[in-house]
């Protein structure tokens, strides 16, 4: 295998870094797809939040309990029915979109259950997955995206103009925005091609106002 | 009969009676001018006093929670599989209090204790409780023990439903709440099963409008039947095709009534070993108890604001064929506690074994116990 087409040093998940400086401190935070609690954990030591991490996996379940995390254990696809309007500052999903069913409901749904939403996911325009879908003719493998296309989790995986696209056509006004490239850097060219080199993408938004 | 008792297990325990005499007014009207209640406990009251856990029983449980009243006990007490030295509820950590409810008929005070006023049985003249009352009496158990506030209070079915009384009743006296395999209130269908369990009983010629006790006999068949109509909400499908199948006893149909099949066989084993272990009355208040359960209503029916009196953290568990209390229930619970914006975590627990599966052996429920209580 070529050297940049090597897995990436970062782990993807240090995004959380940035998404714990936007989180005014003392706020109500829900947390979709909470994981293992680590974002929680830190919001909770270091802004003091307030708030409820959604997750499926039993294993996640027991390491947020661990942590004495609050931890639902709820299927995301199932919506967020049972949580009524604006019930949080923020709302926040971390790669997680790109594994539910119907990602554009959901990305309604937290703005309708969240002031804020606050949303990362791996762009699949990534120049490197570019490479590998364009040059190789294979479904990316990399650090950002491990899975074998056929065990994969991510079933609607998207780039970051689909996502501003789709902000745009649901009236979803996009606050805050920073792309990462592999080492989870905002470098200079990233503001230019941010579709190209960019292989995270982390969005604070909100519903437009009409 | 156990051979040697078990490392993990509390060993040999006995129970205690504690003696209530002043009068406790119910929220029927009636007042009890005196009661007792029985009770165990496992392990050792810290000098804080602040390592206390108190233990709800369900309809037919009793205070024997865990451990072994003698070497010819068949079976320890009813939670015997998480309470114990280094078990999910670590007796070398915590100091574990059980009773039997007031109404209860293994020792305190109820249907078939001698009423100090007449001499006689209360029988059916015992007043109707409801799960405050319990909360009430066992919060007098709290102060005869000397405990100010429980670490936690814990309870499955009908002991989960006192566990979320005891956290609007009495918000400063637990700091956890775990409220496992219940509901909020009772349903119509559930309410619909206790009441043909119910008219079961009623409608035995031996249960002489509850004076029994004074004619020498018990209304056999009508227990009977209430408890085999219990087992089978208690049990999930599955679990009985798993258990039972379409299994004969003889191998062949016999064309008669007698029991053919092995899920009729152990129905009549459940109920018959049932009505030597049960009193019909306290059955029927037990029933009852739980249709009225409803702290909602005392609040316009908003379950949101009645646990908006809370300040424990909840930890709520239910069990995924659990059709008696759904897990669709217990979300109900934790919907209003995140309304109210109260700590709450949620675990549904993959599981065949329908209701009882909160009494049984469990992986994943056993780990979210133990992640839990490490934080308690």
């Amino acid at each position: 295998m070529p050297i940049w087409l090597e897995f990436d040093e970062m782990p993807l998940r240090s995004d959380l870094a940035i998404i714990k400086k936007w989180i005014t401190p003392g706020s109500r935070v829900l947390d979709l797809g909470c994981g293992n609690g680590a974002l929680l954990h830190a919001l909770r030591e270091e802004r003091q939040v307030e708030g409820y991490g959604l997750e499926i996996n039993p294993k996640n379940i027991v390491s947020c309990l661990q942590l004495g995390i609050n931890v639902i254990q709820l299927d995301l696809d199932e919506g967020l029915d049972d949580f009524d309007d604006q019930a949080f500052d923020y709302v926040i999903m971390t790669q997680t979109l790109q594994a539910v069913h119907y990602p554009d409901h959901l990305l309604q749904e937290v703005l309708r259950v969240g002031k804020q939403g606050i949303v990362t996911f791996p762009n699949f325009a990534y120049w490197k997955n570019r490479i590998q879908i364009g040059l190789q003719g294979k479904m990316p493998v990399s650090r950002a995206l491990p899975a074998q296309w056929y065990e994969t989790h991510n079933i609607h995986l998207c780039t970051v103009k689909d996502f501003q696209q789709l902000c745009r056509q649901r009236n979803i006004k996009i606050q805050e925005k920073v792309i990462l490239d592999h080492a989870h850097r905002p470098s200079a060219p990233i503001t230019f091609l941010p579709n190209l080199l960019g292989q995270t993408a982390i969005y604070r938004c909100q519903r437009q106002e009409r | 009969m156990p051979k040697s008792i078990p490392a993990d297990s509390v060993g040999l325990v006995a129970p205690q009676t504690a003696h209530f005499d002043e009068p406790i007014e119910l929220v029927c009207g009636q007042t009890l001018p005196r009661f007792d209640l029985v009770y165990e406990t496992y392990g050792k009251l810290n000098a804080k006093r602040d390592n206390a856990l108190l233990f709800c029983h369900a309809l037919s449980g009793d205070h024997h929670a865990a451990g072994y009243h003698s070497m010819e006990d068949r079976k320890p007490g009813w939670w015997d599989g998480y309470i114990g030295p280094g078990k999910a509820f670590d007796t070398n950590r915590y100091f574990v209090v059980c009773p039997n409810n007031l109404g209860g008929c293994k020792g305190s005070t109820g249907p078939n204790t001698v009423n100090p006023e007449t001499g006689k049985f209360y029988g059916p003249d015992f007043p109707l409780f409801t799960v405050k009352d319990w909360v009430n009496s066992q919060k007098q158990l709290m102060d005869s023990i000397g405990i100010n506030q429980w670490a936690a209070v814990v309870g499955g079915s009908l002991g989960g439903m006192q566990v979320l009384q005891w956290a609007i009743d009495y918000p400063d006296k637990l700091r956890h709440a775990l409220v496992i395999a219940a509901a909020p209130r009772l349903s119509a269908q559930n309410i619909g099963f206790n009441e043909v369990a119910r008219q079961a009983i009623l409608s035995d010629p031996e249960f002489h409008g509850g004076h029994y006790y004074e004619h020498n006999v018990v209304p056999r068949r009508g227990l009977m039947l209430a408890r085999m109509l219990g087992h089978i909400t208690y049990l999930s499908d599955d679990a009985m095709r798993a258990q039972f199948g379409r299994d004969l006893q003889t191998g062949r149909l016999s064309y008669d009534f007698d029991v053919q099949f092995q899920v009729e066989s152990y129905l009549r084993h459940q109920g018959s070993s049932f009505v030597d272990r049960f009193d019909a009355n306290t059955y029927l208040l037990m029933t009852k108890a739980l249709d009225y359960f409803d702290p909602a209503a005392d609040f316009e029916n908003g379950l949101a604001e009645a646990l908006s009196q809370t300040a424990a953290k909840f930890l709520v568990i239910s069990f995924t064929s659990d059709w008696r209390f759904a897990p669709a229930r217990s979300m109900e619970i934790v919907k209003a506690l995140t309304d109210a914006q109260r700590q709450v975590s949620y675990a549904e627990v993959e599981s065949s074994e329908g209701h009882d599966a909160f009494l049984l052996p469990n992986s994943y429920y056993t780990d979210v116990l133990n992640a839990y209580m490490a934080g308690v």
